[in-house]
C-alpha cells in the first residue's frame, strides 16, 4: 500500500509562505496531478514529498510511514526531474543501473531490470550512448526508465514533458500514462500544462498562491469548478464570467436579461458560461458584438463584448460569423455557473 | 558563443590580412624571447658567453649539466618540488570544501566569507612572508619545505576556493538530487556523481596551485635559507653565478611549467571562465 | 537535505587557515610597522622609511613603472582578447600560446629579457651583426637608468600581460553576440562596435583586471632584480633588503605597510571608476 498523506504541510521561505497548510491524500496506484501556474507551489509541495526540502510545519506519510525526517533515498520514493538529470559521465545502461546498484542487487536482476525498463521505453539501442549523444525525448526516457527500474511504489513527477516539443509532449503524453497505469506505482505529477493535467490525471489539484484550490476528477473540475480561478484557469480558451446583479433571492440580471440563480446575500455575484456551451440563437437572450474572429481549424473562435466584457464564443467551423457582427446567444443553461464576487468560490 | 561575433574585423581581404598578421606577431612577440631562452640553455657556457650570439646555437647540454651539477642545484629542485607539491594539496584540500559550500548552500556568513576572499586578492600576499618569517622561528617552521608551503597556500588559497566554487557551480544541483533520490546519502552522491564530472577541473586548478607554487620568488628568498627552492637560490645567485648558469637555471623553473600547463590548457580556460567552442 | 551545520564546517578549514596565516600575520606586519619592539606606538620607522636615500627613487620607480607599464597592457590585452575572440580554428592553441607567460616565474622573465638587453645579449648581438653598432652597447648598466627601466617595462610587458588577457578573454565570452548583429543592423562598423557595446559591457572584467594588474605592479621584484640589480630601486626590493640583507624588520614592515596603502587607494580607485551604475546589469 502506498498511499500518501499530506497533513497540514506549510512552508515558508524567509518571509514568504510558499505554501500554507496543504492537506491531500493520493490513494495507493492514484495519479494526481498538481497543476498550476509558476510559483504556486506545486513544485516546493512535490519536492517537500520528495524529501528535497523540508517542511516547515506538518506532516507527509508515505505508505503508512511518516517520512518527513527520512532522506529522499529512505522514503521508497523515485523521481524524474525537469532537466532530467541524466548523469553525463556513465551510459544509459548505468544510469538506469544506477539505483540498483546503491540497493546492491544481484548482477542477473539488475541486467533483467534494465533491459526490461530500456524496451518499455523504447531506448534499448541507446543503452550503451552517454546523455551527450542524445536528444531531449531520450534524454527523458533515460530518466523515465531510471526511476521505473528501482521499481517503486511512488513515483513523483516535475514537469518532465516541458522540455519537449508539442508533438513529441503528446506522443509522451499517452505513453507514460500507459506505462505508470501498468506498474501499478502512486504518482504525483507537477505541470502547469493544462492539458496533460487533464488528459493523465484520475484527480487534479489545482493550486494558487500556495494553497488548493480544489482537488477533484478531471470531468468535476472542468464541469464544476470550485472557484472563479479555477474555471478561469481551466479549458482553452477560459470560462466566460460576467457580472450579474441582483433583482430578487434567486434572480440576477446579466447583461440585460434575468436568469435564474443561486440564493445570496450578495447584491452582485458572476454569472460563468464555457465558450462551447454557447450557441447562436436567434431567440438567445445574450447580445454580442463581435470583434475578433480566429478561424482555429476545428472551430471558429468568436471574441466578443457582452455588455463591454470580454466574451468568448466557440462556434461551429463553417459558421458564417465576421468582425463587427451582432450575434445573440444562448448558453446552455446546466452548464451555467455562479461565482461570489468577493470570495470567488462557487454558489 | 556558436560562432566567432565580429566584433572589430570586417570581411575584406586587407582586414583579414592585418588580422592574420596581427595574430603572427604577437605569437612571436611571446615566443621568441622564450626560445631566446632556451636556446641559451642549451648552449655550451662558451657560447653563451661569446659575443655576438648566434640565433641558432649548436645544442649543447653542458650548460645544463654544469647547472645540475653545480652546489646547491639539485637540493633547491628537490625543496621546490616538495614546497610545490605540498601547496597543491593543502589549496586544494582546502579549498574545494569551501568552494562546494558557497556554491551549495545559502547561509549566514556566506558574504562575510567571499568579501575574506577577496580582500586577500587585494593584500599584496608576498609581504606576509615577513611575519610569517618571525611566526615560523617561534614555531621551529622556519626554514622547513612545510612553512613556505603554508605561505604559497595563503597565495593559492583564494584562486582555489574561486575556481573550486565556479567548478561545483557549473554542476546542476539535480544531478546529486537525482542520486539521492536513487538511494544515495550526501556523501554517496558526492563521490559517485559530482567527483567524477569535478574532477578534471579540480587536477586542473592544483596544477595550477603547483605552478603558482613553483614559480614563488619573494616569500622562498625571505622565508629559505638551507632549504632553499629554486627560485630563491637562483635570486641569492644572480649576482655572482655566471650567464650560463642563470639561463640554465631560468630553462628548468620554465619548462616543468610549460609542459603542465599545455596538458591542463582546457580545464584551465574553462576554469578562468573562458568558453569553450 | 539541508544539513545546518555541514556549510560552516565545510568552511572551517578555509576559514582556520586564514584566519592564522594571513588575518593574523597582517595584523603582526602591521604593528611591526607602527610599534618598537617593546610595544611602543611610533612613527619613527616610517620616518626612517622615508628618510633613507632610496626611498624616494624607490616609490618613484614603482609607481612610474606601474604608470607606463598597465595601460600598455590594457591595450595590448584588448587586442589580443578581440582577436582572439574572432577566431575559430585556432584559437585553442593560440590562447595556449599567448596565456604562456601565465606559467613563467618573473625571476625566469627577468632572465629571460636578461639575455636580450645583456652586455652579450641578443639585442647587442642584433646590432652587432647588422651592423648599427661597433661595439655592445652596455644598455643593463649602472650609468644607464633610463634603459634599465625600458628593460625592466618590456619584460613586465611581456611577462604580466597575460594575467588581463585571461580575464578579458572571459568577460568577452559573456557578452551575447546578439548585441553586435543587432549593432551591425542599426549600422555601426567594427570600431563602433568595439567602443559602444565592447568595452562598456566589458567594464567589471576591466575592473577586475585593472585591480589585480596594478596590486601585481607594484609587488614587482623579481624582474628588477634580475635586469637592474640594485640599480633601479623599487619599493618590495626595499623590505626585502630589509628584512633579508639588513635584517630591520620594522623598517621593512613600513615599506609593506606603505605597498598595502598605495594598493587599497588604487583597487578604491578602479571600483569607483569603473562602476556600473545601479540597475545595470552585465
Amino acid at each position: 500500500m502506498a498511499e500518501i498523506n499530506i497533513k497540514q504541510v506549510a512552508k515558508r521561505f524567509g518571509k514568504t509562505d510558499a505554501l500554507h497548510s496543504i492537506d491531500l491524500t493520493v490513494q495507493d496506484q492514484e495519479f494526481v496531478v498538481l497543476l498550476g501556474a509558476s510559483g504556486c507551489g506545486k513544485t516546493t509541495l512535490l519536492r517537500i514529498v520528495a524529501g528535497l526540502e523540508t517542511a516547515t510545519s506538518g506532516e507527509v506519510h508515505i505508505g503508512g510511514r511518516r517520512v518527513d525526517h527520512l532522506p529522499p533515498k529512505d522514503r521508497g520514493i523515485a523521481m524524474v526531474f525537469q532537466n532530467y538529470a541524466v548523469f553525463p559521465h556513465l551510459t544509459v545502461y548505468e544510469n538506469i543501473a544506477f539505483g540498483l546498484r546503491m540497493a546492491k542487487l544481484a548482477e542477473k536482476e539488475i541486467d533483467d531490470r534494465v533491459n526490461r525498463t530500456a524496451g518499455l521505453m523504447h531506448i534499448d539501442p541507446l543503452l550503451k550512448r552517454y546523455s551527450g549523444q542524445l536528444s531531449g525525448g531520450q534524454r527523458q526516457r533515460v530518466a523515465v526508465a531510471r526511476a521505473l527500474a528501482t521499481e517503486p511504489e511512488v513515483i513523483l513527477m516535475d514537469e518532465p514533458l516541458s522540455n519537449l516539443d508539442a508533438l513529441l509532449r503528446m506522443e509522451m503524453r499517452a505513453e507514460l500514462k500507459g506505462i505508470l497505469a501498468q506498474s501499478q506505482t502512486t504518482t504525483i505529477y507537477v505541470t502547469h500544462d493544462q492539458v496533460e493535467a487533464m488528459s493523465m490525471a484520475d484527480r487534479i489539484a489545482i493550486m494558487e498562491a500556495g494553497k488548493i484550490i480544489q482537488a477533484d476528477t478531471p470531468v468535476e473540475i472542468y464541469r464544476n469548478p470550485a472557484a472563479h480561478f479555477v474555471g478561469s484557469f481551466i479549458g482553452n480558451p477560459p470560462m466566460n464570467f460576467l457580472p450579474a446583479i441582483k433583482v430578487e433571492a434567486n434572480s440576477w440580471q446579466v447583461a440585460g436579461t434575468v436568469f435564474n440563480g443561486p440564493i445570496s446575500d450578495k447584491s452582485e455575484i458572476q454569472f460563468a458560461i464555457r465558450p462551447e456551451d454557447i450557441s447562436i440563437d436567434s431567440n438567445g437572450p445574450l447580445r454580442a458584438v463581435v470583434s475578433l474572429v480566429e478561424p482555429l481549424g476545428s472551430h471558429l473562435l468568436a471574441s466578443c463584448k457582452v455588455d463591454n466584457t470580454l466574451f468568448r464564443v466557440a462556434l461551429d467551423s463553417d459558421a458564417q460569423v465576421s468582425a463587427g457582427d451582432t450575434l445573440t446567444l444562448q448558453p446552455i443553461i446546466d452548464r451555467v455557473r455562479w461565482f461570489d464576487a468577493e470570495t470567488k468560490l462557487a454558489l | 558563443m556558436s560562432t566567432a561575433p565580429n566584433m572589430v574585423v570586417g570581411q575584406s581581404r586587407a582586414a583579414r590580412w592585418s588580422f592574420n598578421i596581427a595574430v603572427v606577431m604577437l605569437c612571436l612577440w611571446v615566443l621568441i624571447p622564450l626560445y631566446l631562452l632556451i636556446s641559451n640553455a642549451f648552449s655550451a657556457p662558451a657560447d653563451v658567453n661569446a659575443f655576438p650570439k648566434k640565433i641558432l646555437p649548436n645544442v649543447d647540454t653542458e650548460s645544463v649539466k654544469f647547472f645540475i651539477g653545480f652546489y646547491g642545484v639539485t637540493k633547491a629542485l628537490w625543496s621546490s618540488v616538495q614546497v610545490a607539491f605540498l601547496t597543491m594539496i593543502m589549496a586544494v584540500a582546502i579549498g574545494a570544501p569551501a568552494g562546494y559550500a558557497l556554491s551549495r548552500f545559502d547561509f549566514r556568513g556566506k558574504n562575510l566569507f567571499r568579501i575574506m576572499i577577496l580582500m586577500t586578492r587585494a593584500f599584496p600576499l608576498p609581504l606576509l612572508a615577513l611575519p610569517m618569517a618571525i611566526m615560523f622561528i617561534k614555531v621551529g617552521l622556519d626554514d622547513t619545505v612545510f612553512g613556505l608551503a603554508i605561505v604559497h597556500t595563503t597565495l593559492a588559497l583564494p584562486f582555489s576556493v574561486l575556481i573550486t566554487f565556479s567548478l561545483f557551480s557549473g554542476i546542476p544541483l539535480e544531478l546529486e538530487e537525482a542520486a539521492w533520490t536513487l538511494g544515495c546519502n550526501r556523501l554517496q552522491a558526492f563521490i559517485k556523481v559530482i567527483f567524477p564530472l569535478v574532477l578534471p577541473g579540480i587536477t586542473a586548478s592544483a596544477i595550477f596551485a603547483f605552478v603558482t607554487s613553483w614559480n614563488e620568488v619573494f616569500a622562498a628568498a625571505v622565508l629559505t635559507i638551507e632549504n632553499r627552492t629554486l627560485p630563491a637560490f637562483l635570486l641569492q645567485s644572480l649576482d655572482d653565478a655566471p650567464l650560463h648558469l642563470k639561463f640554465a637555471g631560468g630553462a628548468v623553473l620554465v619548462l616543468p611549467a610549460l609542459l603542465f600547463l599545455f596538458f591542463v590548457r582546457k580545464y584551465l580556460f574553462s576554469m578562468w571562465g573562458i568558453a569553450n567552442r | 537535505m539541508q544539513s545546518r551545520s555541514l556549510p560552516y564546517l565545510l568552511l572551517l578549514p578555509a576559514t582556520l587557515f586564514l584566519l592564522c596565516f594571513f588575518l593574523y600575520p597582517f595584523v603582526l606586519v602591521a604593528w611591526q610597522a607602527f610599534a618598537t619592539d617593546e610595544g611602543e606606538v611610533t612613527s619613527k620607522y616610517f620616518a626612517k622609511m622615508v628618510s633613507h636615500w632610496k626611498f624616494e627613487k624607490a616609490l618613484y620607480y614603482t609607481l612610474v613603472l606601474a604608470l607606463v607599464v598597465v595601460p600598455v597592457q590594457l591595450v595590448l590585452s584588448l587586442l589580443m582578447a578581440t582577436l582572439v575572440s574572432g577566431m575559430k580554428k585556432g584559437r585553442d592553441l593560440i590562447l595556449y600560446i599567448w596565456t604562456i607567460p601565465l606559467g613563467i616565474s618573473d625571476l625566469a622573465a627577468g632572465i629571460i629579457w636578461l639575455a636580450i638587453f645583456d652586455q652579450t645579449g641578443f639585442l647587442n648581438s642584433f646590432l652587432h651583426t647588422t651592423g648599427m653598432v661597433d661595439e655592445p652597447v652596455a644598455f643593463l648598466g649602472y650609468q644607464s637608468k633610463g634603459t634599465i627601466f625600458i628593460a625592466v617595462a618590456l619584460a613586465e610587458i611581456w611577462r604580466a600581460t597575460a594575467i588581463m588577457l585571461v580575464i578579458l578573454v572571459a568577460g568577452i565570452g559573456l557578452i551575447p553576440k546578439e548585441y553586435y548583429e543587432a549593432a551591425q543592423v542599426y549600422g555601426a562598423n567594427g570600431w563602433q562596435r568595439f567602443t559602444k557595446i565592447t568595452l562598456p559591457l566589458l567594464k567589471p572584467s576591466l575592473q577586475t583586471a585593472l585591480i589585480l594588474r596594478v596590486i601585481l605592479a607594484f609587488e614587482v621584484f623579481a624582474v628588477v632584480s634580475a635586469l637592474g640589480g640594485t640599480n633601479l630601486p623599487v619599493l618590495m626590493g626595499e623590505v626585502y633588503n630589509r628584512q633579508f640583507v639588513l635584517q630591520d624588520n620594522h623598517t621593512a614592515a613600513a615599506f609593506a605597510m606603505l605597498i598595502l596603502f598605495i594598493s587599497i587607494v588604487s583597487t578604491v580607485f578602479f571600483m569607483w571608476a569603473l562602476r556600473t551604475p545601479k540597475g545595470v546589469k552585465a
